[in-house]
């Protein structure tokens, strides 16, 4: 009879060094999205605390409604900035390798699909960075 | 690290020069011309050295063999050496008690896919010199081990046959209007590479879908249902009954195309894709609603 033991972490995780192109886009494709989902219930947080001002035309005029005030306060924020560039980067991955998987449900490209994963990598990175002085001007650190 | 190996470095190495490229391993021919010469270069330095092998130790039944342990050896190396041929010499002039499958020696059986350097490949379609030193010899993962490198392969069949690997005809005609069966070339060239499993279970073994989803039917299942549904001759509703099996939860939505099993099939057999097209057939199938 065969018995079995535990190798632990050692058959999945604990190889990462080894893993292909593939599992590396599966990877990032899963992380990505759960940023974005992550992102989208603080983004909801934020907006529905902040718009007590919504309709009040003397304090919107008087630039003290609070949805204007928040944003601004958070805005000046040097890491809320860089989150911006994080979240960009991790949207862009998202929306690119989804387009690899579409493309691979259709079956086309098959044997270029490690490939297409790095491009989507570089592109990503050229976007991110590219995007950075829009995202970054106008703040202290 | 074991204790009872005797690591003998350098001696008795075999090298008798009249065997020296006497075996022209299939690995080889398949290479562009390129990596031949790489190959030829790596295999050049090698000569007259040995090859340092890890291999993977556990036995339940052996009293200092129940904690899971690598074992040492250093194989004189040759040229042609196949990481099955290390193994095997380990066995024969080390150690009796390796224990590992392995039959056809030729890429065709499909005995003995291990878990060579941190991937899912056949022993004896993998040549050392291509490998890393240390080579690490592991069974194949997210299988039992019932002792050092063999594993437990019952599950893997269980999901072979759970697809009906085998022909099936709506209507056999009576007795003497029996008549060949031909296939057109090009249905044949459809199949044609789904047709080269060799049932070692390695794609099973590197996907982490199966892994977690212990009735995942798994590529090999997948690929082998793949044949038989894409095959001309059997008629539309046992293509059908076959999808029904494929697309049922544990079936082709499982995959999530992390390319995994395409990447150590030692067939070169398209898994992904063939699951791919398996989905669409599906989608297709439950989209004639008319
Ligand atoms: S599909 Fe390839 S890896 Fe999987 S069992 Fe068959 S030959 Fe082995
Ligand atoms: S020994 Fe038969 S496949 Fe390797």
């Amino acid at each position: 009879m065969s018995q079995s033991y535990n190798r632990g972490l050692i058959e999945d995780f604990g190889r990462w060094k080894e893993f292909s192109a593939g599992m590396w886009a599966w990877i990032f494709h899963k992380f990505t999205g759960w940023m974005l989902i992550g992102y989208l219930f603080t983004h909801i947080a934020v907006l529905s605390t902040s718009i007590g001002a919504a309709g009040n035309e003397a304090a919107i005029m008087a630039e003290s409604d609070v949805y204007t005030t928040t944003l601004q306060g958070l805005e000046g924020l040097f890491l809320i900035r860089l989150l911006e560039v994080g979240l960009l980067a991790v949207a862009v991955f998202h929306i690119l390798n989804g387009l690899r998987l579409l493309m691979v449900d259709l079956g086309v490209g098959l044997e270029a699909q490690d490939k297409s994963f790095y491009a989507s990598l570089v592109l990503t990175g050229a976007i991110t960075v590219a995007s950075v002085p829009t995202f970054l001007t106008g703040v202290s650190l | 690290m074991s204790t009872q190996q005797a690591e003998p470095e350098s001696q008795e190495a075999p090298e008798d020069p009249e065997m020296k490229g006497a075996e022209s391993p299939a690995a080889e021919e398949q290479k562009g011309g390129g990596m031949v010469e790489e190959h030829a270069e790596k295999e050049a330095e090698l000569e007259g050295e040995t090859v340092h092998i890890k291999v993977f130790r556990y036995d339940p039944e052996v009293a200092d063999k129940q904690e899971p342990r690598f074992d040492d050896f250093h194989v004189p190396f040759t040229k042609g050496m196949t990481v099955l041929d290390s193994v095997m010499y380990a066995r024969d002039e080390y150690d009796s008690s390796l224990t590992f499958r392995h039959s056809c020696r030729q890429a065709v059986c499909g005995s003995d896919a291990f878990f060579v350097n941190g991937k899912q490949r056949l022993g004896c379609k993998t040549q050392i010199s291509d490998l890393e030193q240390p080579v690490r010899i592991e069974p194949l993962p997210h299988q039992e081990v019932v002792k050092d490198l063999v594993v437990d392969m019952d599950h893997f069949y269980d999901q072979m046959h759970a697809v009906e690997p085998y022909f099936q005809d709506e209507d056999t005609p009576e007795t003497d209007a029996l008549e060949e069966q031909r296939q057109s070339p090009e249905n044949r060239e459809k199949i044609k590479m789904s047709s080269r499993c060799i049932w070692c279970g390695a794609c099973m073994s590197s996907c982490n879908i199966a892994a977690g989803d212990n009735e995942y039917l798994g590529p090999a299942a997948i690929n082998k249902a793949y044949k038989f549904a894409m095959d001309d001759r059997e008629g539309e509703e046992i293509k059908e009954h076959r999808l029904r099996i494929l697309e049922q939860e544990h079936g082709v939505w499982r995959c999530q195309t992390q390319f995994s099993c395409t990447e150590v099939c030692p067939k070169d057999i398209p898994l992904t894709e063939h699951i791919q097209e398996l989905k669409r057939e599906a989608v297709k199938k439950n989209l004639k609603f008319w």
